[in-house]
């Protein structure tokens, strides 16, 4: 069989969005998010049809709605699952899912681990700022205990939340930590995530500038693009434990066995013959 | 169909079996149901147990008959115990009187006093030692030989039955439960009850199916290309019992790590234009709730398939209520239009689930099946279901968009049916984010007055400006009859053959099965029911189907309910003295 070269249109990141203006506060972490987004769709050159962006309730998950693509917003914390859905009856699409960090690992904390298992080629983003934005300031599972706010005037008093640490423990094969103040770095992340065969976790550091104005200061804190990638869960998981928060890169990326619709490659029968079979097989 | 199921009641053999764990009752069940079935009889059977996860005392309640039989017998004529370990514990759901006659294992204990009291005639024998002379043999197929004796089953249908159950374990298996079903019909020749050898038998093709295999059978024939489940008893054997076929027919499923994420997988999946299903009970339906109304705003074709249970909380997981028919109409927030269907027998949940999921199909929205424990886990012999001639599917847009309609795509335009074109993603040109807060035809989020008003009027128009044809209801009118009666679900059954019965003796009642919860066919139930005196029976303690009706207006503001809970189903027989009561009173 012959096949046509076609000359391919390279697609720019301008090509990804949609018209709509996102609601996030200006100087919010979340809008370089969504241009490293669309430049790692562009760099992939995907068709925007072609890809499924899910997303749960918060600030980031507003996200879908600026984007040119097939696009979910959900209920909250539920990004993940509906995401498994969509991805296992259409494996043939580029699966995002996309949300904050109260969204994804306190409400959402159980699809989380079993997405991380079952580690279907499903690209998770969280969009980190350590609070709960859209209902204006209360602690989320990744505020440091001391963190003062209205819910919780002395803090918490809770340890931090380890998202990657999870992940690692749940079984994703893709754990990386960006900075939305590194868009270089988090666009190669992000490229490295969707090509990547399995869960991806992406853990976005990306700073509240109206409810943590403290965040401004990442951009001294962060260490960009630091980190040595690893195969090891065992070296991957010294990293993780072993890093401050402030160091991004690749964490771990692994080769692991991937959950995938069965049905394309069971199917050696039409609609009819299979249904007959099935009927068959309640027969007296 | 032949005219024998014309019949006021069908003639009806009733036995059932009960033993400790271990003992092999619900297989013995199993079995003769498959081999009555063979020898071209009709039947159905259910089941109860103990608590225990495996190895618990269990029993089987078999009727047998010459035509499709769905209802439960007053008493069991025939008991055979193969101990008596625990057997208090199934009092309620093997009646026993002075007309049944109770076969029993003597070597070990004597009937329980309940038992004594029943004044039913007892028959001990020592199975334990007629199996010490067959070597590898158990007392249950001993029990088994005993039974098809007694009822008059022909040796050779108990040895097909069992080649097809017990045939990979191998030859000698097979052979050496013979020897011990030979024993057993050996053992009591004098046979009192009047057996099978009555019945003409048919050589029609006939299936043996649960209603919870025929929700899946119908979903399947529904063209349904995904589930997504997490275990709950009673409904769990609906995606269990779908977990092959789906796969031959090109579908997937997917083991939820929760309800909440089942839901969102099913959602995810019909998104993606996979017709897609879950299957849960009461408690699980609760945690779907808030998923269940994305896919309403959102107009997401979905499927609940909901298995009663008795309830509140952890209620009573393994026997039947219709008590969630409030939850299935009421629980989502805000202002939620939604389908409610529910199948009014076994057999007919093939097609009745079949319709569902078309519905939600042609629709856009969230179907929720009622069905309960009996209706879900009862076995039953049936004639086989044609596959109902829908031709419901989702409305797309065109395939091939002209840059005009493309730039223009409105997901949730508004239309005169109130349904708007779906693209699924793969579709060039017609992105768009499905969206759970208010919204404008285009998606976008909105909470400005006009949207609002706009969409919810666009969601409850498109439910309620379609089409249902007849199935909205199963009607069983009477000439003359200033009496209605108006059941649903699992009570159908009995209470048809009860309405029944009083017509042959001279009332005139007529009788209605509604199907179509919601939207409720008001109108049409009202001018049905409006110079009629009404009674609502139902299986649940606060008459919630009749306050629904008598909410919407669709019946007499005097007529009546007759609600008592779970989980025993309705006999035909505890329902007589209850109408003719209502009857007498409202004449």
């Amino acid at each position: 069989m012959s096949v046509e070269k076609i000359p391919v249109k390279k697609a720019r990141p301008n090509d990804y969005t949609s018209e709509h203006h996102p609601v996030w506060c200006p100087g919010c972490g979340h809008f370089f998010i969504l241009r490293a987004l669309t430049k790692a769709l562009a760099w992939l050159n995907l068709d925007k049809e072609n890809i499924g962006l899910v997303s749960g309730i918060g600030c980031s998950s507003r996200l879908p709605a600026y984007l040119d693509v097939y696009g979910f917003h959900g209920v909250h914390g539920r990004a993940l699952a509906l995401a498994s859905g969509l991805k296992l009856a259409r494996p043939d699409l580029t699966v995002i899912a996309a949300g904050g960090d109260g969204d994804g690992y306190s409400i959402g904390g159980n699809h989380f681990i079993h997405a991380c298992r079952r580690n279907m080629d499903i690209t998770y983003i969280v969009m980190d700022n350590e609070v709960y934005g859209m209902t204006k300031g209360q602690p989320s599972p990744t505020s440091a205990p001391d963190w003062h706010s209205k819910l919780a005037p002395k803090g918490t008093g809770l340890a931090r939340f380890n998202p990657m640490g999870i992940a690692l423990a749940s079984g994703a094969s893709f754990i990386a930590r960006g900075f939305s103040g590194d868009p270089n770095g988090l666009t190669k992340i992000l490229t490295e995530a969707i090509e990547h065969k399995g869960f991806s976790l992406v853990e976005i550091k990306s700073p509240c500038v109206t409810f943590r104005p403290e965040q401004k200061d990442w951009h001294h804190a962060m260490r960009l693009m630091n980190v040595t990638l690893t195969a090891n869960p065992m070296e991957a998981a010294q990293a993780i434990y072993g890093s401050d928060g402030f160091d991004t890169g690749i964490f771990f990326q692994a080769d692991m066995p991937v959950y995938e619709a069965e049905a394309a490659n069971e199917k050696p029968h039409s609609d009819s013959a299979s249904m007959e079979s099935i009927e068959k097989a309640l027969l007296v | 169909m032949p005219n024998h199921h014309q019949q006021t009641v069908p003639p009806r053999l009733a036995v059932s079996i009960s033993g400790s764990g271990g003992t092999g009752a619900v297989t013995v069940g199993l079995i003769l149901l498959d081999a009555v079935a063979k020898a071209g009889f009709y039947g159905n059977m259910t089941r109860a147990f103990g608590p225990q996860i495996r190895g618990g005392e269990s029993a089987v309640m078999l009727h047998f008959s010459d035509q499709p039989i769905e209802t439960l017998a007053e008493f069991s004529q025939l008991h055979l115990a193969l101990d008596w370990v625990k057997f208090d514990r199934f009092e309620d759901e093997i009646p026993l009187t002075a007309d049944s006659l109770v076969i029993y294992e003597n070597s070990r204990e004597k009937p329980p006093g309940l038992v004594e009291n029943s004044g039913a005639t007892l028959l001990g024998v020592d199975l334990q030692a007629i199996v010490k002379t067959i070597k590898g043999s158990r007392i249950n197929m001993v029990a088994l030989g005993i039974v098809a004796q007694q009822i008059g089953l022909a040796r050779h249908f108990i040895e097909a039955a069992l080649q097809k159950t017990l045939g990979r374990k191998g030859s000698e298996v097979v052979e050496t439960s013979m020897a011990a079903v030979d024993a057993g019909m050996a053992l009591l020749t004098d046979t009192p009850l009047s057996g099978l050898a009555n019945w003409q038998p048919t050589h029609q093709p006939r299936w043996n199916m649960s209603g919870n295999e025929a929700c899946g059978l119908g979903t399947l024939r529904g063209g349904l290309k995904f589930a997504a489940a997490y275990p709950i008893t009673p409904a769990t054997d609906i995606v269990e019992y779908l977990a092959r076929p789906l796969v031959q027919m090109g579908g997937n499923l997917l083991i939820a790590e929760d309800e909440l994420a089942a839901m969102n997988m099913v959602i995810g999946a019909s998104f993606g234009g996979a017709p897609s299903m879950t299957a849960t009970s009461g408690p699980g339906l609760s945690l779907m709730i808030e998923a269940m109304g994305l896919a309403v705003a959102a107009e997401i074709p979905a499927l609940v398939i909901t298995v009663m249970r008795g309830g509140p909380s952890t209620g009573i997981p393994t026997k039947s209520e219709q008590s969630d028919l409030n939850q299935a109409l009421y629980a989502l927030h805000g202002d939620a239009p939604h389908l409610v269907i529910a199948p009014l027998n076994i057999q007919e949940s093939v097609n009745i689930s079949q319709w569902a999921l078309a519905l939600s199909e042609a629709l856009q929205t969230l179907v929720i099946l009622v069905t309960d424990q009996h209706l879900g886990q009862t076995r039953m012999i049936m004639d086989p279901v044609d596959k109902l001639p829908l031709t419901l599917s989702r409305l797309q847009p065109k395939a091939d968009p002209t840059a005009d309609t493309a730039v223009h795509y409105q997901r949730y335009q508004i239309t005169d049916s109130g349904i708007s074109p779906m693209s699924l993603p793969g579709m060039g040109s017609y992105q768009y984010a499905a969206e759970g807060l208010t919204h404008t035809e285009s998606g976008l989020p909105s909470s400005r007055v006009q949207d609002h008003a706009q969409h919810l009027h666009k969601r409850s128009h498109k439910i309620l400006q379609f089409d249902y044809g007849e199935l909205w209801a199963q009607r069983l009118p009477m000439a003359n009859a200033q009496h209605t009666v108006i059941t649903w679900g699992s009570s159908f059954e009995a209470v048809k053959e009860a309405v029944k019965l009083l017509n042959h003796r001279g009332a005139a009642i007529s009788l209605i099965g509604l199907r179509l919860i919601m939207p409720l066919q008001a109108e049409a139930l009202a001018a049905l029911t409006q110079h009629q005196k009404v009674l609502v029976i139902e299986q649940n303690d606060s008459a919630q189907l009749s306050h629904y009706l008598l909410a919407e207006k669709a019946i007499p503001l005097d007529s009546e309910a007759y609600a008592k809970p779970g989980p025993l189903l309705f006999k035909p027989s505890d329902l007589i003295r209850p109408i003719q009561t209502w009857m007498e009173d409202r004449t």
